[in-house]
């Protein structure tokens, strides 16, 4: 046993560490410093950056298909200093979702066309699965599709449906057969053109106040057959396997020490009582205990991805739904912990754009403004995914046995 | 990074489990802590013939060599059992005590002793008005010609009661809760001058009060440096967190595989309670919990040999942070789900939680390591 990484490992993370700092954008990175998601376009210009390097936009694809065949642990070390950057994240519907899914059940044809293009960002993909009828439950899910000759025609609606409003390809579960015995069987797993005509994305506006989800809504949308992936009706093979990559890695580890160390840097600045908050007492209690629970995560992740990559048969681990608890928990923590440092500045709307014709001095600073918006959107980090209470369902099942 | 155990290590594991599973059931603990000391010289003799008791000394000390990951595998199947021996107390303490404080003549004298188990060994640190610091030592020791004499109380002294040799901390120099000048001293527990009054704590092992008076020794029953007992104390306390973090894993283990079995089979509205969600994720939490505190227990293991002072003693606080917080929650959850059943002397789950309520007190309790890491944010 022994929990150091290898030389060799360490060396890894210093190149990636080193090719993060020298590449990045700078306008990307101080956007995200104080907290802002990157811009489409910004995004879409990094993950160019990282494929171009070697398939690093993708890093757990196998080389055969473009990525550059990293271990699971390269992988963890990787997304740390990616959120540590902190620099855009390699897009998950495509990395970890679509990508991972053709490698497994694609045609030859399909896996050809999609999968350079999914790499290079050349589609952007989003993920049709959840229904206004079906979120926990998504096997529930009504989304038709009816053969009509060499197409299928889908009807319904998707909700939740991430960067919908940016994305060029949505790959979608819909019930290709109402009749079946068990819902799970009527299920298929269909590409979707986003471009195709019948497909309306009508934004959703979050408390955060931000566009990030949508809801999809389909009416007689044609969708060539050969866009089908595996097996007709057996589309719940597909999204299970989908689902538990998604859950592998999803502690996001990095992104959370990054909001600590952005709490602590902040606190350093703002004073409270005539004193620096980071020498309230109180306030570095809390800190401590979330870098305890921290570093206890650390090693359940590493434990976790152990365990994974030494399994013969890659199912994905009942530790990462450990992983997923804890993991949203303490970047919950960390968010929230942010915003009240800044306190009441963080309750104000920024007005930089109303401000923008004028010479008038902001009204509040800019590096408060992004910590409410954060720590609003970090309520839904138990939700998705799963909700934290659909792994704690796994977990009775899976390992306790109830 | 490997997390898998060695072919030996598992073969230690698998012998220890065995033997606790053998000889160390409920009931068979129940009639160990009736014996003389509170404990079983049978066990002590089994433990120290499978080489346990010279788990981590060298072996020309008669020890076995063994690194802090053997000692987390031992620990943890100690914590299933929720052991009654002063284990702790003489191979942890007193042994990381003499491992890294004394001179080759006392470790030959001693340590051999000690693995084979027919010597056992107290640290006599810890003071009734001190609490939490380590530094806040009144008993002294003077310097008398060749000798020292030491005056003084130590409280709550682990197995001090039936301990053979003592490790005394006395002040040598300075003002109290100075962190220079306190001394380690070795006492034979017979001597004269040395009195003890033995109790039970709650869990059912056993410490005590030790006073010392006019208590003489020769100036070679100093161990380590003159002024410098302190870092020692700190050695063993963090070899001591460590052995508690894997013990509570076990404990925790024994008290979430016992819930669990518990909500299968208790009936209630007819039907299992366990089919109920929310008592489900009550013990999903438990798991959880447990899962977190076994990587720290595993980080500590990593630790407790780490050669970089302050890494090592970061490290080490952090665990005991953590364990405090996370093995009480989950020993408060397995009470919570057995119901009144759990509340009673009848089944081991109180036997377990009182085991995890004594040692978040051991070694500094959880707000003391808390504000020791909060002292170092900037």
């Amino acid at each position: 046993m022994d929990l150091q990484f290898t030389p060799e490992e360490k060396a890894f993370r210093q190149e990636v560490r080193t090719f993060i700092r020298d590449n990045l954008p700078k306008a990307t990175r101080e956007r995200m410093r104080l907290g802002y998601t990157a811009t489409k376009p910004q995004i879409v210009e990094w993950l160019k950056i990282l494929n171009a390097r070697g398939g690093w936009s993708v890093p757990g694809w196998p080389k055969e298909w473009g990525g550059p065949g990293w271990t699971t642990v390269q992988r963890a070390i990787f997304t740390e200093e990616v959120y540590m950057g902190p620099a855009p994240e390699p897009l998950s519907f495509n990395s970890t979702m679509i990508g991972p899914v053709l490698i497994q059940f694609g045609t030859e044809k399909q896996k050809k066309h999609y999968l350079p293009r999914a790499a290079n960002m050349d589609d952007w993909w989003c993920q049709g699965f959840s229904e206004p009828g079906a979120g926990s439950d998504l096997a529930s899910l009504k989304t038709a599709a009816k053969r009509d000759g060499d197409h299928y025609v889908v009807n319904g609606q998707k909700i939740w449906t991430s960067t919908a409003h940016n994305a060029d390809m949505c790959f979608c579960l819909v019930r290709t057969n109402p009749n079946a015995a068990k819902r799970q069987e009527g299920i298929s797993f269909i590409l979707i053109d986003m471009k195709t005509p019948g497909i309306e994305v009508r934004p959703i506006i979050t408390m955060d106040g931000s566009h990030h989800v949508n809801e999809v809504f389909f009416t007689d949308v044609r969708v060539p057959v050969e866009n089908l992936v595996h097996v007709e009706n057996k589309g719940w093979d597909v999204a299970k396997f989908l689902l538990s990559n998604e859950r592998n890695g999803i502690a996001r580890l990095g992104k959370t020490m990054e909001r600590l160390d952005r709490a602590i840097e902040l606190a350093r600045d703002v004073r409270a009582g005539g004193k620096p908050l980071i020498q309230d007492q109180a306030f570095r209690e809390r800190v401590a205990k979330l870098q305890v629970e921290l570093k206890a995560l650390e090693i359940t992740q590493l434990r976790v991805i152990d365990r994974v990559s030494r399994a013969s048969d890659g199912k994905p681990d009942a530790g990462s739904s450990v992983l997923k608890i804890k993991g949203s928990e303490l970047y919950q923590e960390a968010t929230e912990m942010a915003k009240d440092v800044a306190g009441p500045l963080a309750m104000a709307i920024w007005a930089k754009d109303l401000d923008a014709m004028s010479n008038e001095p902001e009204m509040t600073p800019e590096w408060a403004a992004p910590l409410a918006p954060t720590y609003l959107m970090s309520r839904a980090a138990s939700i998705y995914g799963g909700s934290n209470e659909i792994q704690k369902n796994i977990l009775s099942k899976r390992v306790m046995g109830f | 990074m490997d997390f898998s155990l060695s072919e030996e290590q598992r073969l230690l594991q698998d012998s220890v489990s065995r033997l606790m599973a053998d000889k160390y059931a409920f009931t068979a603990r129940r009639n160990f802590a009736k014996e003389a000391d509170g404990w079983s010289r049978e066990m002590w003799q089994q433990y120290g013939d499978l080489g346990l008791l010279g788990l981590p000394f060298s072996e020309d000390v008669g020890g076995m060599g063994a690194t802090g990951v053997e000692s987390m595998l031992v620990m943890e199947a100690f914590g299933r059992a929720v052991i009654l021996e002063p284990y702790l107390a003489s191979v942890v303490l007193g042994g990381t005590a003499l491992r890294h404080g004394g001179s080759s003549a006392q470790k030959a004298d001693i340590l051999p002793g000690v693995a084979d188990g027919s010597v056992k060994v107290a640290v006599a640190h810890g003071e009734r008005q001190a609490r939490h610091d380590l530094s806040d030592v009144l008993t002294t020791a003077k310097k008398d010609g060749g000798d020292w004499v030491l005056e003084g109380a130590k409280s709550v002294v682990l197995h001090g009661d039936c301990a053979d040799k003592l490790v005394v901390s006395a002040r040598t120099s300075g003002e109290r809760s100075d962190a220079n000048g306190v001394t380690l001293f070795l006492v034979d527990a017979g001597q004269e001058g040395v009195a003890r009054r033995g109790y039970r704590l709650h869990d059912s092992t056993h410490a005590a009060e030790i006073s010392l008076s006019s208590v003489r020794v020769p100036g070679s029953a100093v161990l380590g440096e003159v002024g410098n007992g302190l870092k020692l104390v700190e050695r063993a306390y963090q070899a001591g967190i460590a052995a508690v973090a894997a013990e509570a894993v076990g404990a925790m283990e024994t008290l979430h595989t016992m819930t669990v079995e518990y909500l299968k089979t208790r009936v209630q509205f007819g039907k299992p309670i366990g089919e109920n969600q929310v008592l489900q994720h009550k013990a999903a939490d438990m798991l959880v919990e447990l899962e977190q505190s076994r990587s720290m227990a595993m980080l500590a293991a990593m630790m407790v040999d780490e050669t970089d002072d302050a890494e090592r003693d970061r490290m080490l606080t952090m665990v005991k942070v953590h364990l405090g917080r996370s093995a009480v929650a989950c020993a408060k959850n397995a009470v919570q789900l057995h119901g009144g059943i759990g509340m009673t002397e009848e089944l081991a789950i109180g036997t377990y939680y009182r085991r995890i309520m004594v040692i978040e007190q051991l070694f500094g309790d959880t707000a003391h390591h808390l504000a020791r890491l909060a002292a170092a944010v900037n």
